[in-house]
């Protein structure tokens, strides 16, 4: 049976979708999942040094689109898991060098050979973001706790309803609870009520992500880290599994989230 | 000529155009003085154009966008069953078809003259969406920060108003605009512009604001005097 492939998207950059690309590929690989992530951000390579698989790149994904390659070659294994698979976008190249149907394509033929098909969509609304979307079964929309990252979240959706994609969940990532607890950021109750989607996760702020990231070795991996666990945690629920909330401030809060199950 | 060069009308999906006229200077003037009747109304909404079996030319095609474009509409599809015409709207990269679903196709109530009818959503209005309708607009759902909803008649949402919402657009200074939760990023009725205060009052309650004294007014429902 073919695996479940899952765009992450945002709408704006900078927001986390990277991160959580590879932070969701390790956590579904730790369960023992067969995993493939695909970089879609042609032109601004960035998920194979998050995954510390830079410097074993041979081809990346145009070469597989221009036939230069087979799929397995284009393919790097990840030196932790060996059923986690990463292809690299093309450094050299531009979003352009790729149709909607090379990207369904590429997805269809991952899926055949994994659990969980992982895409990280480049961010904008333009060319890139609606191959990265077309092939998907579901969209992980990453979003900040900031109005900019939530106005474009919201545009995203509006997008992906009307023309009646994949159904999207919501990843709030970078989440700081002091500041919220000071009025200083939008409260989880405020942008889930906008957004009016699926929450699948909040993920707390954690300065070992950055150093994580920059080490390629994702957070994910890490058994200390808040943010690793909460990647852990949604890895668990794309799995089917019923994971609970962590308390990540009052509990009327969670209390509502749990309400309405 | 006995009849009207065109007709205009308000859908869910845009503003549809149908030229009856066989001149196509005396249906761009048709156009162009209804399009300068309700400027406000217009500017951002696309356009429908519906055909009968006639040939549209190039410059036709041309001359239509190039007015479209000075009030910023979009000629979003030209709906017509000439192959001729079919095949070089498709070049010019215009819909010939509308998507499933569209509400154009449904057919508009006739009998009511525009204003009188009712647009009734059930959704999430999100950001960069737009509604344009002549008549009265009634939502179930929120209107979120950047989108807009512009009629001709009253606006109704049943849910939070963020966004922007625009009433009477043809210029009707007695519609108002009504929501359970009304914090919109600006609201306007007819020519009046108006702008929440920058400071929030404590819970939501349902409000209708109106055009009071010159300017516009928002007064919580059920506290009138």
């Amino acid at each position: 049976m073919a695996g479940k492939i899952i765009t992450i998207s945002s709408g704006k950059g900078g927001v986390g979708k990277t991160t959580a690309t590879a932070n969701l590929g390790l956590s579904l690989a730790m369960l023992g999942k067969r995993v493939t992530c695909i970089d879609a951000d042609i032109g601004l390579r960035n998920l194979d040094v998050m995954l510390g698989l830079e410097n074993r790149i041979v081809y990346d994904i145009i070469n597989f689109i221009e036939g230069r390659c087979r799929f397995r070659q284009a393919l790097v294994r990840d030196k932790r898991f060996p059923e986690l698979f990463m292809m690299a976008a093309a450094q050299t190249r531009g979003k352009n060098s790729i149709t909607v149907e090379d990207m369904t394509r590429v997805a269809r033929e991952a899926a055949e050979i994994s659990d969980y098909v992982l895409i990280d969509s480049p961010a904008g609304i333009e060319h890139g973001f609606r191959y990265a979307v077309a092939p998907a079964d579901l969209v992980l929309i990453v979003t900040n706790p900031e109005v900019t990252a939530v106005r474009d979240a919201d545009r995203v959706i509006g997008l992906l309803e009307a023309e009646e994609l994949a159904p999207a969940q919501l990843i709030l990532n970078r989440f700081k609870p002091e500041l919220v607890r000071r009025n200083e950021m939008l409260d989880p109750d405020t942008v889930i009520d906008l957004l009016a989607i699926d929450l699948i996760g909040i993920v707390p702020e954690d300065s070992m992500v950055f150093v994580a990231g920059n080490q390629g070795r994702p957070v994910a991996l890490d058994e200390h880290s808040r943010a690793g666990k909460a990647f852990r945690n949604i890895g668990r629920r794309l799995t089917g599994e019923d994971v609970p909330f962590e308390a990540l401030r009052k509990q009327t809060f969670i209390q509502r989230l749990f309400g309405s199950r | 000529m006995e009849e009207t060069p065109i007709t205009l009308k308000g859908t869910a999906d845009g503003i549809l155009l149908k030229p009856r006229s066989y001149v196509w200077a005396t249906v761009l003037e048709a156009l162009e003085r209804a399009l300068k009747e309700a400027e406000a109304f217009f500017r951002g909404s696309r356009l429908i154009m519906e055909l009968d079996n006639r040939e549209l030319t190039q410059d036709q095609l041309t001359s239509l966008r190039a007015l479209l474009m000075q009030y910023d509409i979009e000629l979003w599809a030209v709906l017509s069953e000439n192959e001729t015409t079919v095949r070089l709207v498709r070049s010019n990269g215009v819909l010939t078809r509308l998507p499933k679903d569209s509400e154009a196709k449904k057919s508009p109530v006739d009998v009511l003259p525009a204003e009188q009818q009712a647009l009734f959503l059930q959704q999430t209005l999100r950001s960069g969406q737009s509604i344009h309708y002549a008549g009265n607009v009634t939502l179930i759902g929120d209107v979120n920060p950047g989108a807009e909803i512009v009629a001709g008649g009253n606006i109704i949402v049943w849910g939070t108003l963020r966004g922007v919402a625009h009433a009477g657009a043809f210029g009707d200074e007695e519609t108002a605009i009504c929501a359970l939760d009304l914090q919109p990023s600006q609201i306007r009725i007819a020519g009046y512009i108006g702008r929440p205060p920058d400071t929030r009052r404590g819970s939501a309650e349902p409000e209708i604001a109106r055009i009071e004294g010159g300017q516009i007014v928002a007064e919580v429902w059920g506290r009138r005097g």
